[in-house]
């Protein structure tokens, strides 16, 4: 984004990779599926890269909201200092943090979540996807809470695997009677608390009942719980857990 | 006229005794903090005819959302006639409202069926609470005192129930057998009555006038038992939906308090710039009773404990101490036993317990993943998960107290911009391999 300000050149939209996005190894395949298809689409954009810094989620869930508020206006000003108006986001949290929160601190922009993009543009033709290249496998879909329950966000990821599929399958819990993954409120980076399970391997025995060989997650957390449940279940050699963005990249033949 | 004496006394006591009890609730709301201003009635009209008069989040569990739906309904059309009722022992007329014409037999009629099908739903629902063991309904916050609780309102409901149609029958019965017109349709009554074709007028007489004063004493007696009860949800739900928050499921509300700091950390220029005057210096986030909003405590009035919060609660399902239906059971129990402490010794005043600790534990609080699952149950859409956040932020902003990995994601955000140690130099790596031109 520096290099493009520098010469004077505004790209329509700014890419919001995250930070999983950015650390973590088996999301960054899922940031890479998504610049493949903004690449495919020959959208203008461009990403903060060194500059991008955490939106303050995990922080404000977890009651700091003095280290919540420093980072969004420090992320706040970035963005207005670059003039940016559009953000796509992959993150649920991100997406959230930016469409719900950060307007009450003077950042309103036009935010957009990936599947949001992606349903626009298949609609609109641009995005063609040839659902013979995924073999009608069956799929099943994990709504994350920031995206379904926390935004009702329940139809475009639907509306895309239903392209790319003949074979989808809903669990049991879904839409906005999904079960969390156990990962949200920034449970992600602490043990749980004392139970009797796991909340992971409960959505996993979900998933798993579905008899769906792919199971569709559109949250770098959810991701991490789902291929943990797959795991503990010895299940991750059969059962494939991939981003929707990855799966439309396959059914584009990138 | 001794009968229209003794009726406006027993009137005006249970009138007097309702007044008392609500005032000393609604004094409450004068201890809490303010929460979000009660904009846009319209769309508030809208939500509250969808999710309470549609009883849309009822209908979630279809099957037992349909009872609970017939009774409310029938709670809907019933009234009518207990407002008659009121009027007529007021009075001393029988069927005051018989002027409205076909709307009076409408009334009549639907309050007639609704009385079976209410009477019908509360013996599925009593059968549940005493038969059947529904996980929902236990729990660590489910004591005895909330079964018996469950269990005598219902009572009171079938009893009401009873009495209504008993009622119907005897005036059905009596205006029949003296040959006098009916006033109104009892579609049920009037087939009970017939089956009981050989009664004299007398004695139908005497079944309507015993039930009559069962009825409108029993529902002085239900409307004063009430606000002790769960069961006040019969007053609070309806209001409570009016008065939901509008925002997204996802938004937390934005600390005020902490703006200022962050602001005059940001910009030293505001450092002297004089502050709002009605900055007064309070605790951040929610440790004890007094730092709710009047919304929190709203939502405590109004929830009847039903539990679908907690049934769908990732936390809850999975063994964990957290039960989203104890936290609002815990505020309004800590306001019930603090609240006239502090109407009588001031805002300040401190027994030495507080609803953080003694009540609900940093275990729960700890426990939440903030999936909004309680939230979006809830049919009179109480939100639990701001009481959860705000009690967090008590701990974190005030005591500086977070399980140790949070502690580290605070530290690494500060110092590296992410909940991870990871430099933000390594920001970028996801390109590599990347064959294409980004900028």
């Amino acid at each position: 984004m520096a290099d493009l300000f520098a010469r004077g050149e505004k790209p329509e939209y700014l890419f919001w990779v995250g930070c999983a996005g950015a650390f973590d190894d088996r999301y960054k395949k899922v940031v890479r599926a998504f610049a493949k298809i903004l690449a495919h689409l020959k959208i203008s954009y461009a990403v903060l890269g060194r500059e991008e810094t955490c939106t303050g989620d995990p922080a404000r869930r977890a009651g700091n909201e003095m280290l919540y508020q420093m980072q969004a206006m420090q992320v706040i000003t970035l963005l207005k200092g670059y003039e940016v108006k559009k953000i796509i986001t992959i993150c649920p949290h991100c997406f959230n943090i930016f469409k719900n929160e950060y307007p009450d601190l003077g950042g309103s922009f036009e935010i957009y979540n990936y599947l949001q993009f992606m349903k626009e543009k298949i609609e609109s033709g641009d995005l063609k996807l040839n659902a013979s290249l995924v073999n009608n496998v069956k799929i099943t879909y994990h709504d994350p809470c920031y995206l379904g329950r926390a935004n009702d966000i329940y139809e475009e990821p639907r509306f895309i695997l239903d392209k790319i599929t003949g074979n989808f399958e809903e669990m049991k819990r879904h839409k906005s009677f999904s079960l969390c993954c156990g990962a949200g409120g920034a449970q992600m980076f602490k043990e749980a608390e004392k139970g009797n399970k796991e909340i992971f391997i409960e959505r996993t025995e979900d998933a798993l009942s579905t008899g769906a060989s792919v199971i569709a997650t559109a949250c770098p957390f959810c991701m991490t719980m789902m291929t943990d449940g797959l795991k503990y279940k010895n299940k991750e050699e059969e059962i494939k857990n991939f981003d929707i963005a990855e799966i439309v990249v396959q059914s584009l033949g990138l | 006229m001794t009968r229209q004496i003794i009726f406006s006394i027993t009137l005006l006591i249970t009138l007097a005794v309702f007044t008392f009890t609500i005032r000393r609730l609604f004094s409450y709301f004068s201890l809490t903090r303010k929460g979000f201003p009660i904009r846009n009635p319209g769309k508030r009209f809208g939500i509250m005819i969808k999710v309470a008069f549609g009883q849309s989040k009822i209908f979630r569990k279809p099957v037992i959302g349909f009872f609970h739906s017939l009774v409310f309904w029938g709670f809907c059309v019933i009234i009518f006639g207990s407002i008659e009722m009121v009027i007529d022992g007021v009075s001393g007329s029988e069927k005051a409202l018989r002027f409205l014409g076909p709307v009076h037999d409408f009334i009549m009629a639907s309050g007639d069926i609704f009385a079976l099908l209410v009477a019908v739903s509360i013996l599925i629902f009593l059968a549940r609470r005493l038969i059947f063991q529904i996980k929902r309904f236990e729990g660590i916050e489910m004591k005895n005192r909330s079964h018996v609780d469950a269990v005598i309102a219902l009572s009171l409901i079938l009893l009401l129930m009873i009495s209504l149609l008993s009622m119907n029958t005897g005036y059905a019965g009596y205006r029949k057998a003296a040959g006098a017109e009916i006033y109104g349709f009892y579609p049920v009554s009037a087939i009970i009555a017939n089956l009981f074709s050989g009664t004299s007028e007398a004695t139908f007489r005497v079944i309507y006038e015993a039930s009559w004063w069962t009825h409108i004493l029993l529902i002085f007696f239900f409307a004063n038992y009430l606000p002790y009860s769960k069961h006040f949800h019969v007053f609070m739900s309806v209001p409570n939906v009016f008065l939901s928050r509008l925002e997204p499921l996802g938004k937390l509300t934005t600390m005020e308090s902490i703006n200022r700091e962050v602001r005059l950390m940001m910009d030293p220029a505001t450092a002297y710039s004089a502050a709002p005057a009605d900055a007064t210096p309070e605790r951040f986030g929610v440790k004890d009773a007094e730092d709710v909003t009047w919304k929190n405590y709203f939502d405590s009035l109004s929830c009847t404990e039903c539990g679908r919060c907690t049934s769908v609660c990732p936390a809850n399902i999975t063994g964990k101490k957290l039960s989203p239906r104890k936290i609002m059971m815990d505020l309004r129990a800590r306001m019930r036993e603090k609240g006239p402490l502090m109407v009588k010794n001031g805002r300040d005043f401190s027994d030495n317990r507080s609803l953080l600790r003694d009540l609900i534990s940093e275990e729960e609080l700890w426990a939440c993943t903030t999936c909004n699952a309680c939230a979006k149950e809830c049919p009179i859409n109480i939100n639990q998960p701001s009481l959860i956040i705000d009690m967090r932020r008590y701990l974190v902003l005030e005591e500086a107290s977070a399980p140790g990995e949070l502690k580290t994601v605070f530290n690494n955000i500060e110092n590296n911009g992410a909940p991870w140690q990871y430099s933000a130099e390594d920001r970028l790596l996801w390109t590599k391999d990347l064959e294409m031109n980004i900028n």
